[in-house]
């Protein structure tokens, strides 16, 4: 059986391709950009005694990974239902 | 009790309880041998993920390594987590909808080619066999370090064990097996870290001890009434600027190469055989989406420790040995001195331990002291005064962590030999029951190859991650991610594609490992950047070459546009039932 995407499925298609890119733009600055590019300028600042870019290095990227998987699955959930394509 | 009877309770204990999940869910289907009948709930196939995930490197090696690396070691940790935010959106949820068995089938499928598959399947045995080597040898280690056995007595035993259930078990038993090891791995690695943080800042929290004030109790450890009060970092920062050592929070390899093999480690996470076959065992698309979560929870709570188990153990090891007359050196230091993890050479004659930069056995250096990297997380136990049946843990901890993931490594390299060139190539008329055989056929002989690297590990296990991780990201990441995100990449792209960035890739390591290993520093790199990084270029050259290739060549059949069409939408399009060839 092969059926072509409808427009629905297809505008389903680019909402997901949406929430990618956004989160996977917070995923690159978060690490590569706080992380390693611009982790010298961070580290004149602070958190606890924690210098900020080596903080970000060390723990912040690994955390908001976290967060942004499970945003992305919260995001989905909704769209899945949105566009009634839930899987039994 | 001892540390030896407590280590040889608690692995045994848990070799049984091992034993005992592989006999009740062992594999009676192909279905239940290649992908655990898809029944398995994320919460277990985060934790399975997980334990696959972290090997004998991550557990007993990481932190004693980022502790000699300073930032530049978080390279390891964003590289080796940040692979799963790419799986959870961009891989896990399309491979499960396409809902077969192996990632060198879905690449024949999605390619129409044989040719594809086949090159698929050499990567995927390639890469497995590199990074199980080093699990086998592992085991051996731990069981000489923890168990005073040989380290083959070790590596025999490790391979019974595993042959039992990776046989009997397939992907059902590996997967109960590894929840359980992930239970014990993360135990053993937590309670040491989280009473040493306990000790030197009242903080239980790891994560945020090693960033907090040290206290009296702290400062009594450290022999250093004067660190009371102040940061565990600046105080390590100003420990090694007085020995001549770069500050401890300041990176100090080019930036342009710590950002290639960041990127090359993440998307050779993303393109690993063993762990994207862990999102074909959940019964949804949804769940897949939710192990990785689950997956990326488990790691992380691992990965985040390691870092402070780095600080913690650096700013102890220097405080209570540099500077300390050898008659008075620790007890824990001269308990490992006899393993060769640590040792002493009194180069000035003084009788006095000195703490250098430079190398302990050479003569034109000042550093007087041995320090492996394992040493961090092995005696950790015993620098916290810890009771005994830690340390026991921690050996049982090694285990779990070496012996899960050289499991789920040997199911890719038996399904590639049963299902991909058995059943796909070379008898495609099989019966089912022929080819469980072969799949459990293909285990045992793997194990049995692998316990041989173990035992007589080739000169080049320890230099090849780097291989390991570089082919994955230069020939599965790149040809997996146009096949879901592009409808029009054909056969001879992506041949051509993954071609080029294997060759490359391969290449450049050789090169450097081995063509001319003087050569192999920032100053001999291409454009700075280190054979671990070159993944990330060899990547690009495959995305290059695919898509050039694919716009002068026949774009794929409707029907393979349709497969990936129907790979997007949960529910609604059926997978088309047969592929083209």
């Amino acid at each position: 059986m092969s059926i072509h995407a409808t427009k629905e499925l297809q505008a389903y298609w680019k909402e997901n391709l949406f929430y990618i890119a956004v989160l996977l733009s917070i995923w690159f600055v978060v690490s590569y950009v706080c992380g390693i590019l611009i982790a010298n300028q961070l580290d004149a600042y602070t958190i606890g005694g924690f210098p900020l870019g080596f903080w970000f290095a060390n723990q912040g990227s690994l955390v908001t990974f976290v967060v942004l998987i499970w945003v992305y699955v919260w995001l989905l959930d909704r769209l899945d239902i949105k566009y009634d394509v839930q899987q039994d | 009790m001892s540390i030896l009877l407590w280590t040889w309770i608690i692995t045994g204990a848990s070799f049984a309880l091992y034993i005992y999940i592989a006999y009740a869910s062992r594999a009676k289907t192909t279905g239940d041998f290649y992908v655990a009948e898809k029944a398995v709930p994320p919460f277990m196939n985060g934790m399975a993920t997980g334990a696959d995930w972290m090997s004998a490197a991550s557990f007993i090696s990481m932190a004693g390594l980022i502790s000699f690396l300073g930032r530049d070691g978080s390279y390891y940790l964003m590289g080796w987590t940040g692979g799963y935010v790419l799986l959870a959106m961009l891989f896990g949820p399309y491979l499960r909808k396409y809902g077969k068995f192996t990632i060198p089938q879905f690449i024949g499928d999605r390619y129409y080619s044989n040719t594809a598959r086949v090159i698929a399947l050499v990567c995927a045995i390639f890469v497995s066999f590199t990074y199980v080597a080093g699990q086998m040898r592992g085991v051996g280690v731990v069981f000489s370090r923890f168990m005073d056995v040989g380290i083959n007595t070790g590596v025999i035993i490790g391979m019974a064990l595993v042959f039992f259930y990776a046989t009997l078990g397939g992907m059902k038993g590996i997967t109960y097996t590894q929840v359980a090891q992930y239970v014990v791995l993360i135990t053993a690695y937590l309670i040491p870290a989280i009473f040493v943080s306990l000790q030197f800042t009242g903080n239980p929290v790891p994560q945020i001890g090693y960033g907090s004030a040290v206290t009296a109790e702290g400062a009594a450890l450290l022999n250093d009434p004067s660190t009371q009060g102040r940061y565990l970092l600046d105080i390590l920062n100003s420990i090694h600027k007085d020995l001549g050592f770069p500050a401890y929070t300041s990176g100090q390899r080019p930036m342009i190469d710590v950002f290639f093999i960041t990127f090359s480690l993440m998307i050779g996470t993303a393109g690993l055989p063993h762990i994207l076959i862990r999102f074909f065992t959940v019964p949804k698309m949804r769940d897949a989406r939710s192990s990785a979560g689950w997956a990326l929870i488990f790691i992380a709570l691992l990965y985040t420790t390691a870092p402070a188990v780095a600080v913690f153990a650096r700013t102890n090891f220097i405080k209570t040995v540099n500077n300390v007359e050898y008659v008075n050196a620790p007890s824990w230091f001269k308990n490992w001195e006899k393993t060769g993890l640590v040792g002493w050479k009194d180069k000035n004659g003084d009788g006095i331990m000195q703490i250098r930069p430079g190398k302990w056995d050479d003569p034109k250096s000042a550093n007087e002291v041995k320090i492996d990297q394992d040493i961090m997380v092995l005696a950790s136990p015993e620098i916290a005064k810890l009771p005994n049946w830690t340390v026991g843990l921690i050996g049982a901890g090694g285990l779990a962590a070496a012996l899960s993931t050289a499991a789920g490594l040997l199911l890719v390299i038996s399904a590639a030999i049963s299902h991909d060139l058995m059943k796909g190539i070379v008898k495609p008329d099989m019966s089912e029951k022929a080819e469980l055989w072969w799949a459990r056929g293909g285990a045992g002989v793997a194990v049995v190859i692998a316990g041989l690297f173990g035992i007589y590990p080739p000169g080049f296990v320890a230099q090849v991650v780097a291989f390991a991780f570089g082919l994955a990201a230069a020939s599965f990441f790149p040809a997996i991610l146009m096949g879901i995100f592009n409808k029009k990449m054909n056969k001879e792209g992506a041949v051509a594609g993954m071609i080029v960035g294997i060759v490359f890739t391969a290449g450049y390591i050789w090169w450097f490992k081995y063509g001319d290993p003087a050569s192999n520093t920032p100053a001999g790199w291409w454009l700075g950047i280190s054979p671990e990084g070159i993944g990330t270029v060899g990547a690009a050259l495959n995305f290059v070459t695919s898509y050039v290739v694919s716009k002068f060549t026949a774009a794929p059949s409707a029907e393979i546009q349709d497969l990936v069409g129907s790979l997007r939408y949960p529910g609604k399009l059926e997978v088309p039932a047969a592929s083209s060839h």
